[in-house]
């Protein structure tokens, strides 16, 4: 048996304090130990981003960080956009925009497109093109997505 | 006709689970109880099983079971769609990269990965046949066992089936040119990003299934002739996949799961690997042999075809992918004679399945590519040769099938129009254009139910699957033109056996029109009942009220259904029940064994650039045009074919599985096998859709979204020859191959 290591970290604004195995994915954490399954898995080895959530404000593919690595973290899923029942403006536009088909990539599509804003509220096509080039989508909706992160970012100048 | 909500680009129905995470996919299902399991595999594409030793992996504390074809009911019990082939877990013989041996079954996911690592498999490598030529060449041993088809005259070769379909009569001295080439089209993935998933659970007295599956009700058709069980034991519950584009229509690990679970008396669940995926299931790849012979004019005088189709070491539905997918070889044009001859080939490699296009964009890429030549050797513009020789509507260009059931010349000259053929072009850039048919469903049956309640919402339960096509929302716009119900207040239930109505299956394109046309039925019938419990309510004649889009009319005004319900159902409330049927019949004598309910129809053109020096292609702009008939949700109709053309990128540009001398997968997961990004769009891309309200479905609606892709590597090999003036035979068009075509040329 591993021995486990204390963390503590918030995630979607709630503070946890969690004793978790040394080799331990994030993802798994997130999935598995505490139910947040909007953080998918596809390839595990860091390639198709549908893992990808913010750590202290940046995108991580959540299948390549350990659990502990988190420790202290602020972290923030899929689960954690919407506020007071209300969607943001990213998952609005994603919807308006028909920027989501099966779905399976897209919480892992927002919280890159929310990284991205956050970087650089005012992205080119190209640019966004390039944030967005490490999340796989096989339904083919890369041109809807890039639709959808430029409206927003034109809106209010990137997710608040 | 006003339509109200049919037409509208609504937003899709599910769409808000799907960006809040709260959608459970099969991976995301937590069952009390359940343990893990992890398939275990030999790096070798065929080997004879000498022994499997499980005594170190029982030992690893957390393993409940480690399941071999031994521990299963023997003779190892068979499955598959066209002929029972598969063995529930490799039966003493493993037959391609990646067939399981074992199942171990863990209370942890870890513990059954580290157990399945100390499963020890003795095997003796055989030769492995995955190339055509080498499953053709009768000194290879044969995959598939012949006891399995007694009375097959194919059975001693790695031929499973061979498909001959012809018309006209054939004189070659008619020809005045005739092209003759060969083209290949890559072994490649369907690559959902949702890699499959099963979970199965002891229920009483018989077994509950989650599966990613497309196909429900053949899941549970199998699971139940497998464990010997009623189909009303057997529950099948299929969460929305996360993509399925063919791949997930039929079984693949859930009987080796359900056996597990029976087994141990507790819920399993098996979630593949995306490297596991790719060996699961792939498209067919497929090498065609084409003689087209023209008139001077470019008049088609005949198409000479023969394609050899490279299915895996399990038919699946492969078989059907080659008979159908050829079956239409021809194209959407009218041929004086043609013969065709496809060819099912048995290979040592992960078994074939269904994807997006269902075999037709394999012959297509040799079709439309040899149309081009054509053009070329006679002096006649590509898109002229293709208009002379395109079907009008009406005409019976298969002469047993149904007639050309669209405008589609006018989808040509439209996209001909979007990418300015005719203009004249800026050096450096080059064009091409190419057309694709499909047939939809030659069979089918869709039952449907739709509830009114009493307040005026309405519950649709449909055993379509959505995977991403759509079709919750399709449903959910019907129901709300006909029954004049807000499109948000309707509930759409799928993909649970026990609770929705019997449906065929969803693929061919199928749902918009046959369970659309179901659904459309349902709601007639609640318009009928409602119009009897009016006419009862206020004492007038059922033929002085009239029900239909939403509306009813009485003879002095008129009221939209949901301010009638009330009044309709009377003191006790309750609920109107509609239910649908909707049956495409087969044809006996037809070679397909029903003619086609309707044909997708797709014009794609390009425009692009090559780097000379590197291969390197840009797309400058791309056109996709298909004819639809009548786009129930436009928004959702422009998603499928943008998404059908990044699709078809993939496999025109760089995907295929790179195999080692022994027949094993290098390339395995997302590293080494490259789909599209949202770095390689076209720089432009236009989606349109031809709509005369034509097809069969409702409102005049076609089924649509593989259309898109069957067209998309000929119409962009075309460009290329253009720009580097030697033709490609062979897929994918990677940068290094057009490089070294030029160094060649």
């Amino acid at each position: 048996m591993e021995k486990l290591i204390p963390v503590e970290m918030t995630i979607n604004n709630q503070h946890y304090s969690l004793q978790v195995p040394p080799s331990m994915r994030l993802l798994d954490l997130l999935r598995e130990k505490l139910d947040f399954t909007g953080t998918k898995e596809c390839c595990g080895i860091g390639e198709c981003g549908v893992c990808t959530v913010l750590v202290d404000g940046k995108a991580v593919d959540s299948c390549l960080m350990l659990a502990v690595e988190a420790d202290g973290a602020t972290i923030l899923t899929a689960e954690g956009l919407a506020r007071d029942g209300h969607l943001s403006d990213l998952q609005k536009t994603f919807l308006e925009k028909g920027a989501v088909q099966c779905g399976f990539c897209t919480p892992g599509q927002l919280m890159s497109a929310s990284y991205l804003l956050s970087q650089n509220p005012h992205p080119t096509r190209e640019e966004v093109e390039e944030g967005m080039a490490g999340n796989l989508c096989r339904c083919g909706c890369y041109e809807r997505i890039v639709d959808a992160v430029l409206t927003v970012s034109g809106k209010d100048g990137g997710e608040k | 006709m006003n339509l109200k909500t049919v037409g509208a680009p609504l937003v899709r129905n599910g769409g808000h689970e799907r960006v809040t995470g709260e959608e459970k996919y099969v991976a995301d299902i937590k069952l009390p109880g359940m343990l893990e399991s992890k398939l275990v595999t030999i790096d070798s594409a065929h080997a004879k099983i000498l022994s499997i030793d499980t005594s170190q992996a029982r030992k690893v504390p957390g393993v409940r079971l480690v399941m071999t074809a031994a521990d299963l009911p023997q003779p190892v019990p068979r499955f598959g769609p066209q002929i029972e082939d598969r063995p529930v877990l490799a039966d003493g013989e493993v037959k391609y990269h990646g067939e399981p041996v074992a199942l171990v079954v863990a209370d942890t996911l870890e513990a059954a990965k580290k157990a399945a690592r100390l499963v020890h498999v003795e095997y003796e490598e055989l030769p492995a046949a995955f190339t055509i030529e080498k499953a053709l060449d009768p000194s290879t041993p044969l995959v598939m066992d012949p006891s399995l088809r007694p009375n097959d005259p194919l059975a001693h070769t790695n031929i499973f089936n061979e498909h001959r379909y012809s018309w006209g009569q054939f004189d070659e001295s008619k020809a005045e040119l005739v092209v003759e080439n060969t083209y290949s089209f890559p072994m490649m993935t369907q690559f959902c990003i949702e890699p499959p998933a099963f979970i199965a659970a002891p229920d009483k007295d018989g077994i509950a299934i989650w599966s990613t599956i497309q196909h429900l009700y053949w899941l549970q058709k199998i699971i139940a002739k497998l464990l010997k069980l009623p189909l009303s034991k057997v529950h099948v519950y299929a969460p929305d996949p996360g993509g399925g584009f063919g791949g997930k229509q039929h079984a693949k690990y859930e009987p080796a799961v359900a056996f597990a679970a029976l087994k141990v008396g507790q819920p399993v669940r098996l979630v593949l690997t995306l490297e596991e995926s790719f060996q699961a299931m792939r498209r067919t790849s497929c090498e065609t042999h084409i003689r087209t012979g023209f008139r001077k004019d470019g008049t088609l005088v005949f198409q000479d075809i023969v394609a050899n189709y490279l299915l895996g070491a399990y038919v699946d539905i492969g078989d059907r992918v080659v008979g159908k997918g050829s079956y239409a070889g021809a194209g959407p044009y009218r041929t004086q004679a043609v013969r065709i001859l496809a060819k099912s080939i048995l290979s040592n490699t992960p078994p074939a399945t269904a994807m997006r296009g269902f075999g037709n964009p394999e012959v297509n890429w040799a079709v439309e590519s040899n149309m081009d030549e054509a053009a070329r050797l006679l002096g006649i513009d590509r898109l002229e040769i293709r208009l002379r020789n395109l079907a009008k509507k009406g005409d019976k260009f298969i002469p047993y099938d149904k007639p050309a059931d669209g405008d589609w010349p006018q989808t040509v000259l439209k996209a001909a129009d979007l990418i300015g053929w005719n203009k004249p072009l800026v050096a450096g850039h080059h064009r091409g254009i190419a057309v694709g048919l499909k047939l939809g469903p030659t069979t089918g049956l869709s039952y449907s139910l739709v509830r009114l309640l009493a307040d005026g919402s309405a519950v649709v339960a449909s055993g379509t699957s959505d995977m991403g096509q759509g079709a919750r929302s399709i449903l959910a716009q019907i129901v709300s033109e006909e029954l004049g119900i807000p499109y948000e207040s309707i509930e759409v239930v799928m993909g649970d056996t026990s609770s929705v109505f019997y449906d065929q299956q969803t693929s061919a394109s199928r749902s918009t029109v046959l369970m659309g046309n179901s659904v459309l039925k349902a709601c007639h019938s609640i318009q009928a009942q409602l119009k009897t419990r009016l006419a009862k309510s206020y004492r007038l004649e059922e033929s002085q009220i009239s029900v239909e889009h939403g509306v009813v009319k009485f003879p002095d005004h008129e009221e939209p259904i949901p301010k009638t319900i009330k009044t309709a159902l009377g003191s006790l409330g309750g609920e109107i029940i509609g239910v649908g049927e909707e049956r495409k019949e087969g044809e006996k004598e037809h070679p397909l064994g029903g003619s086609a309910s309707f044909y997708e129809f797709n014009c794609t053109a390009v425009e692009r650039e090559v780097n000379k020096a590197t291969g390197d292609v840009t797309i400058l702009r791309y056109v996709t045009v298909s004819d639809v008939g009548k786009a129930i949700n436009p928004m959702q109709v422009h998603m499928q074919d943008e998404g059908a053309a990044v699709q078809g990128l993939g496999h025109t540009l760089m995907e295929h599985y790179i195999f080692d001398e022994k027949g094993r997968i290098r390339n395995l997961g997302a590293a080494d096998y490259r789909i599209l990004t949202s770095m390689d769009l076209p720089k432009e891309f236009v989606s349109e859709t031809v709509e005369n309200a034509d097809g069969p479905g409702p409102y005049g609606s076609k089924g649509m979204s593989e259309g898109a892709i069957l067209c998309v590597s000929p119409a962009v090999g075309s460009s290329v020859n253009e720009a580097i003036g030697t033709p490609i035979r062979d897929l994918p068009l990677t940068p290094e191959r057009i490089w070294q075509a030029l160094q060649e040329h």
